[in-house]
């Protein structure tokens, strides 16, 4: 049978048909999907979403120890946070099949950085594979799976957003039913004493050995001879977009498994061709490899190190200019930035932090890290899952070593990220004595990634009801005894839990709790938040006196309308959060029952 | 023979049904398709695109600069923006449309006037009142469904059973309204 998936679909259907029974990840872009799909197939796989990383890693890992086919899966960044177990897994190897998927960032569409995950395969010494579209992510699933118990070893899986979230045509087959293996107690297998981790560390390398030979052996790896004059070594998705820009002329060595890297077969395709070039995305990975073989090519040379190769990307590198096309011209084309829903909570919270000076604002990750832009423009850095709390309580320190230096730091981050590792950040604040303000946005969901559960919902991946994590709760159990629970929508409280907080000169945290226009509501967040999005702003003509504050909360259902000097209120948009309502000062925006639905 | 429809719009605008009913359609007639899309923080408000390609053998799932046939854009600034990617020979077909963004919103941009005059002065472009039709057919949000019709006549795809597929990919309720709103962005392309 024939579907049009995407690649996170295909790669979720290859572990179903590959007989994973257990899977866990954390949700991140262009992760995300991988493991909701795997979720619909809910008679036979048990899917989690793990509060982060390195806890989905464990916990896939777990499973394959006790036997079963597992599968974690997560975006580049997140590999950094599970790295420790993976690198420690890669000596004690496995007993049931495990497979990690890492969805890789070339270009940076929705991340902080671009690193290329291909260098953990090489640093942690686990075989690599490296779909280039839907077909090869659903079959290399399958070999992963079979590479992974044949060699007792994790296997890391590469994806990259086009990858990810391309869609094409997958033939799909049935689910093989691959029993659960028994567990043999083996301490020298699995613990990892140095004694026993030392003779590990010798078989990895006997491991990568017989994994080269198996690498020259697979036609995952493939030759395609054309005209020899040019030849292209190509991974992923560059291959795809390789075969555009090169088309029948050049011939090609396809590269699926790529680590450890084919030797034998790269010696065979580069003493066959007489221009060699190699694309890949982001590091010179396999570049490096073919020259270590004795072989001269083209590379990052001409190709860039950083972004996507798309074919207008190696078009201009190859012959200094793309395909003859049009531009527009600027007077014509206004920016359109991202920014936050109408309604969005963290809007009244941003509008308030904006106001305040002397403060020095840690950011993270989130739809909130739009907390730095305009209007709002009250954030001053953010680096990774987590690191506000723990950065900003660094940053305080030596602030507070600065004589006669008055500034506070304020650290933010949501719900779903402070379960991740802002936990931990807390811990060191509490532990070291610090006296940063820490807010928790909880929105009751994770957002930006597009509604994914968490520890603080109520609900699992799979729909059923849980237990709650209750946040202020978990704050105060670990010592923070100034905590304040406040509705980032009404102004008044917002400003008031500010003032509050650095008045104090311990350290304090501020929950907001209001949930994500965008988010489906459950019966309990219709039984918390009576009036929820009920309501509708407008504006009174004859009152707007067209001074413009409104439009400083940064709402996209405020339009300003020059010819009139008005604003008036997109109704399609407003829910009636109401805080334009609060900064208009001639009183002309009015807050009424919802008309439309 | 490989062509390439690039559908460009804001963030929300359904931009993605439409890409769906395109791409199994395509499959169904037989073509191989690839469909690439970009997710994650870009869809808030921001400008969003779903690129298309098909024939007998598909490589990129990404259309590269100056290689899209046609350019159905849903709203009108952004046919502007992604100007560079339609073939200087292809057709654009232009949703008369204003989504002002957030500098205009804030009041620091004013919405550019001479959009439509650029276009119509650089490429072959039919520019389409779908928000209208759509509104005159008794229901605004079948707007996606006039352009898709569009497409497909400016495509040249009028011998796929499209009607077959919008039924199976709206809701019930809207199957009707749909299908009028498809006709109807057909005969505006074929002007």
């Amino acid at each position: 049978m024939k579907m049009l998936l995407t690649g996170n679909e295909a790669v979720a259907r290859g572990a179903w048909e590959a007989g994973v029974r257990y899977a866990s990840a954390y949700p991140g872009t262009p992760s995300t999907e991988i493991l909701e799909t795997i979720a619909e197939y809910k008679d036979d796989v048990l899917a989690e979403w793990a509060p982060n990383e390195k806890v989905a890693f464990e916990a896939a890992m777990g499973g394959a120890f006790a036997g079963a086919r597992t599968l974690a899966a997560m975006k580049h960044v997140g590999v950094n946070v599970a790295a420790d177990p993976l690198f420690t897994m890669a000596y004690i190897g496995t007993n049931g099949g495990m497979v990690l998927v890492t969805a890789d960032e070339p270009g940076q569409h929705s991340s902080q950085n671009e690193q290329d995950n291909r260098q953990y395969a090489r640093f942690a010494k686990v075989p690599l594979l490296e779909p280039s579209d839907s077909q090869e992510s659903l079959d290399m699933m399958k070999v992963a799976y079979d590479v992974s118990e044949e060699f007792d070893t994790p296997v890391l899986v590469r994806m990259t957003t086009r990858v990810c979230h391309s869609k094409g045509i997958v033939e799909v087959g049935g689910r093989v039913e691959v029993p659960i293996r028994p567990f043999v107690k083996n301490v020298q297998k699995y613990m990892t004493v140095p004694s026993f981790a030392q003779k590990m560390r010798v078989k990895v390398e006997a491991r990568m050995g017989r994994l080269l030979e198996y690498s020259d052996a697979s036609p995952l790896n493939y030759i395609e001879w054309n005209d020899r004059a040019v030849g292209v070594v190509a991974t992923g998705a560059a291959y795809r977009f390789a075969r555009e820009v090169f088309g029948d002329r050049a011939s090609y060595l396809k590269l699926g498994f790529t680590n450890p890297l084919p030797d034998e077969r790269i010696r065979e395709f580069c003493a066959g061709v007489e221009k060699i070039y190699v694309v890949e995305e982001n590091d010179p990975i396999v570049e490096e490899r073919v020259r270590m073989l004795g072989f001269a090519c083209s590379g990052k040379d001409v190709f860039p190190p950083y972004g996507e190769l798309t074919p207008d990307v190696l078009r201009k590198s190859l012959y200094g200019e793309t395909l003859p096309h049009l531009d527009a011209s600027a007077e014509n084309v206004v920016a359109r930035p991202p920014s936050l829903c109408a309604g969005c909570p963290h809007r009244g919270f941003f509008y308030e932090l904006g106001k305040r000076k002397n403060v020095i604002v840690a950011g993270d990750i989130g739809c909130y890290t739009l907390g730095f832009s305009d209007p709002f423009n009250a954030m001053d850095y953010n680096v990774c899952m987590g690191a506000s709390i723990s950065s900003g309580h660094g940053f305080q320190q030596v602030l507070d070593m600065i004589p006669d230096d008055k500034r506070r730091v304020l650290s933010v981050m949501g719900d779903s990220t402070f379960f991740h590792t802002g936990f931990n950040s807390l811990l060191d604040v509490i532990y070291n004595g610090s006296r940063t303000v820490n807010v928790i946005l909880d929105n009751r969901i994770t957002g930006m990634t597009g509604h994914q559960q968490n520890p603080g919902t109520g609900f699992t991946l799979q729909g059923k009801p849980t237990k709650v994590v209750d946040i202020e709760a978990l704050v105060r159990a670990i010592g923070i005894e100034h905590v304040v629970s406040i509705d980032p929508n009404d102004l008044t409280a917002v400003k008031n839990a500010f003032d509050w907080a650095f008045s104090l000169d311990e350290p304090s945290v501020i929950i907001t709790r209001w949930p994500c226009v965008l988010k489906k509501f459950t019966e309990a967040d219709k039984t918390e938040f009576p009036t929820i999005f009920k309501a509708q702003c407008r504006v009174i003509e004859e009152t707007c006196i067209g001074c413009r504050m409104c439009l400083r909360t940064g709402c996209s259902s405020l339009v300003y309308d020059a010819a009139t000097n008005k604003v008036r209120i997109d109704p399609a948009q407003c829910v009636g959060c109401g805080v334009c309502l609060q900064v208009c000062k001639p009183v002309a925006i009015v807050k009424e029952e919802r008309r439309n639905g | 023979m490989v062509r390439s429809i690039l559908l460009v719009g804001v963030g929300g605008q359904g931009t993605l049904l439409a890409s769906k009913i395109l791409t199994t359609g395509l499959m169904q007639a037989g073509y191989d398709v690839k469909m690439s899309e970009i997710h994650g923080m870009s869809q808030r408000g921001g400008s969003v695109s779903s690129q298309v390609r098909y024939g007998d053998k598909v490589e990129s799932p990404v259309i590269e600069i100056g290689g899209a046939d046609i350019l159905v854009s849903f709203e009108k600034m952004e046919a502007l923006r992604w100007l560079p990617y339609l073939n200087p020979k292809g057709k654009a077909v232009v949703n008369d449309f204003e989504l002002p963004s957030a500098p205009i919103l804030a009041g620091k941009s004013l919405y550019p006037k001479g959009v439509l005059d650029e276009l119509r002065s650089k490429v072959a472009a039919t520019v389409v009142d779908a928000a209208g039709i759509a509104k005159r057919l008794g229901n605004a949000r079948s707007m996606n469904l006039v352009l898709f019709g569009a497409l497909v006549a400016g495509m040249g795809l009028a011998d796929i059973d499209w009607e077959t597929v919008i039924s199976e990919n709206v809701k019930k309720e809207t199957v009707e309204i749909n299908l009028k709103a498809f006709r109807e962005g057909m005969a505006q392309a074929r002007g």
